[in-house]
């Protein structure tokens, strides 16, 4: 079955998370090995080659290095490892101090290079470990649903009606309007709870009349989210089975969660709401109103409803 | 408006709320000239359907005159007077087309609600909790109704108030009962409970051409009517043991065909039996009490059919599962699909078969309705069936 996740999405599978650990590890590679291969040379490199002490620590350090690069390169827990990484760093740049200490003349100042050497590397390794880790959780918050109705119409009818994305605030409740530029391009804007905004341009990237669309949102958006919907014949004549699969990842910090509650506590119910909405619209062509429902977040078409209690508020 | 509010367990008043007002296309409002209060209002009273909120408004059987209609209604009219199906069905889904009105898979609202507990969504019902949709009910002055173009039914003036707003629910509910039966000549069929529902599915089961009609109730006022009004024989179950009697009666076979007519809130001869079930329904380890279920699985004849139109909200304890699969049982359940009934059992009142005005025990002004609800609940004064009049 195609999946949404097939679509490419820069914003969700850059090309950072795959190949910083891999760099990183290829230092580690070199940088255990040449220790393990050649102490000597690199205590005099580095200005330590007086101590006797040396002697021992540079292949420790170089086995530590290997165990980094086995690590990063197995490709498993990368932020775990990156920041083992730079925990070395530390470490080097404790005993290179101590060494700075007693040292003078032109060791010091081989001494005082290699420190600003490792000092650079830390700085790379910090940021690597900082960048592995956002993609990391970037990843662990992005949301994927899949989700079906069927809906008493063919799939003709269904897909007309979707295609035109300016018909989704209808039955989409977090939606507040979708603005079609163009027969590709569209605006999007959701409003939750307490004025919360959130907008993005979006385009369609597989449109098969009858049979699916497929959108994603443009670069840029501060929500990258992509979706397909399906409009399959369902068996025995019942209509179509209208199947969405959908993700975005929402960002950390209070935009994100500002959009956590757009959503609600089960964004999957939500979705399901709307489709059922969607099913409610082309069926019977209105959304079903109550005057006690539904009590959820309040969003253009449930504005149209009285509130859930039918006492006046000055008498509850 | 006035209208009859649910103010929390055992409590309703009539209070004033605004006006319902039309809200989509296809909504009439209707101005209610007779409601009722039926028992599965009592559920509500007594607190055992969840997702009611202080101030919902009560009643899913009512009639009236149509005072305003959506732009998408062009059936009825203002003057019309109608009598307004309890499920709240659109027409146009696949379970209305197939006549499963009360499964309209668009009507309740609240549906994801619903699904948690039950699965799937059944329709929508007027002042029936937010779990079916939050609807007002129509315990009213007025009350707005959704897919006005589907549900309700003009009544003819030569039918009375009093009869067509049995075709609200407990006719064609007792009806459905019986119907489900499949009730074939020489059969006979035993029914519990002899509240309006039950008594109309023993009048239907007559209509439908059963032989013996057989009541089972404990309050010897309603087992009265079932005998003297619909020539039905009786057990008061707090009397006699109903097993042992219905055997008896049916020389060892079992009733064909057996009606559960009573639902989540059935008594037990046995007042152990009784207060078990009572301490498990309060401590909410079951929601219901199903004596009437269990005994009409345990009495019916194999291969026969048990017929549950009394109303359950949740869960059953000790269902017998082994006489139920090893004796061939069918189950047919349903909220009656009253759409379907309307038209038909309207016919029938027209021709005199059947006047089911016959339940009516007290009539009361709308404003009396806390005085109807307690008097219902307690059985007072041979209380079956209680009409308001707006
Ligand atoms: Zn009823
Ligand atoms: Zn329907």
């Amino acid at each position: 079955m195609d999946r949404v996740d097939s679509v490419l999405l820069p914003e969700l599978d850059g090309p950072v998370p795959a190949t910083l650990p891999s760099t990183l590890g290829l230092l580690s590679l070199a940088l255990g090995i040449g220790a393990l291969v050649a102490p000597g040379p690199l205590a005099r490199l580095t200005g330590v080659d007086d101590s006797a002490a040396a002697r021992m620590v540079i292949p420790a350090v170089g086995l530590r290095e290997l165990g980094s690069a086995a690590g990063l390169l197995s490709g498993r827990r990368p932020a775990g490892w990156a920041w083992s990484r730079v925990a070395g760093d530390a470490m080097d740049l404790t005993l290179l101090g101590r060494a700075l200490a007693d040292r003078s003349g032109e060791r010091r100042h081989r001494l005082t290079l290699t420190t600003a050497l490792i000092a650079g590397v830390t700085a790379v390794d910090v940021f690597a470990a900082v960048r592995i880790r956002r993609a990391q959780q970037a990843r662990a918050r992005m949301i994927r649903m899949n989700i079906g109705v069927t809906v008493n119409r063919s799939p003709a009818e269904a897909y007309r009606f979707w295609r035109d994305m300016e018909n989704l605030p209808r039955f989409m409740a977090h939606l507040e309007s979708v603005r079609a530029d163009d027969l590709r391009r569209s605006h999007w804007i959701a409003r939750g709870p307490a004025g919360h905004r959130v907008e993005w341009d979006a385009e369609i990237i597989d449109d098969q009349p009858n049979k699916s669309i497929t959108w994603r949102s443009l670069p840029g958006a501060r929500v990258p989210n992509a979706g397909r919907v399906r409009f399959v014949p369902a068996p025995g004549d019942r209509g179509t089975e209208v199947r969405v699969e959908l993700r975005y990842a929402p960002p950390a910090g209070a935009l994100g969660r500002a959009v956590a509650k757009l959503f609600g506590e089960e964004p999957e119910q939500q979705v399901r709401d709307d489709l059922r909405r969607f099913k409610q619209v082309l069926e019977t062509g209105e959304v079903v109103r109550s005057e006690g429902s539904p009590n959820g977040i309040s969003v253009r078409q449930q504005a149209m409803q009285r509130p859930a209690q039918p006492l006046p508020a000055s008498r509850r | 408006m006035k209208a009859t509010a649910w103010m929390g367990t055992d409590s309703v008043k009539v209070i004033d709320v605004p006006d319902p007002k039309i809200m989509n296309a296809r909504d009439a409002i209707v101005r209610i000239s007779t409601t009722a209060i039926c028992g599965s209002d009592l559920h509500l009273y007594h607190g055992y359907i969840p997702a009611m909120r202080k101030g919902d408004i009560l009643g899913h059987e009512f009639m009236g005159e149509v005072v305003e209609v959506g732009p998408q209604v062009r059936n009825l009219k203002p003057g019309d007077r109608v009598v307004v199906p309890f499920p709240i069905s659109c027409g146009h889904c696949s379970s209305c087309q197939r006549g499963l009105y009360s499964v309209c898979e668009n009507s309740n609202p609240n549906a994801g609600i619903a699904e948690k507990i039950m699965g799937h969504s059944p329709a929508g019902i007027f002042g029936y909790s937010h779990l079916l949709g939050g609807y007002a009910g129509g315990q009213a002055e007025y009350a707005r109704v959704p897919f006005a173009d589907v549900g309700p039914l003009k009544v003819p003036d030569d039918v009375r108030d009093d009869q067509a707003v049995m075709l609200a629910d407990v006719f064609p509910t007792g009806y459905m009962g019986a119907e489900m039966c499949d009730i074939k000549p020489g059969q006979v069929i035993a029914v519990w409970g002899a509240g309006p529902v039950g008594l109309f599915a023993a009048a239907s089961a007559r209509l439908l051409g059963a032989e013996r009609v057989i009541v089972i109730d404990r309050f010897p006022y309603r087992l009265r009517l079932a005998e003297e009004h619909l020539g039905a024989e009786t057990i008061n179950y707090e009397q006699a043991d109903v097993l042992d009697t219905l055997n008896e009666m049916t020389a060892g076979r079992g009733p064909d065909a057996c009606i559960d007519a009573v639902g989540l809130e059935s008594h037990h001869g046995n007042t152990a039996m009784y207060a078990y079930d009572r301490a498990k329904q309060v401590a909410r380890v079951e929601t219901e009490r199903p004596f009437a279920l269990r005994q009409a699985i345990l009495a019916c004849r194999s291969g026969g059919v048990v017929s549950v139109v009394g109303a359950y909200g949740g869960f059953v304890d000790k269902f017998p599962m082994g006489a139920f699969m090893n004796r061939s049982l069918i189950m047919r359940t349903g909220q009656c699909h009253v759409q379907r009934y309307t038209r038909p059992l309207l016919e029938r009142i027209q021709r005199g078969e059947i006047d089911p005005s016959f339940i009516v025990s007290h009539r009361m002004p709308l404003r009396d309705a806390p005085k109807g609800y307690k008097i219902f609940q307690k059985k007072q004064d041979d209380c079956t069936k209680v009409l308001l009049t707006v």
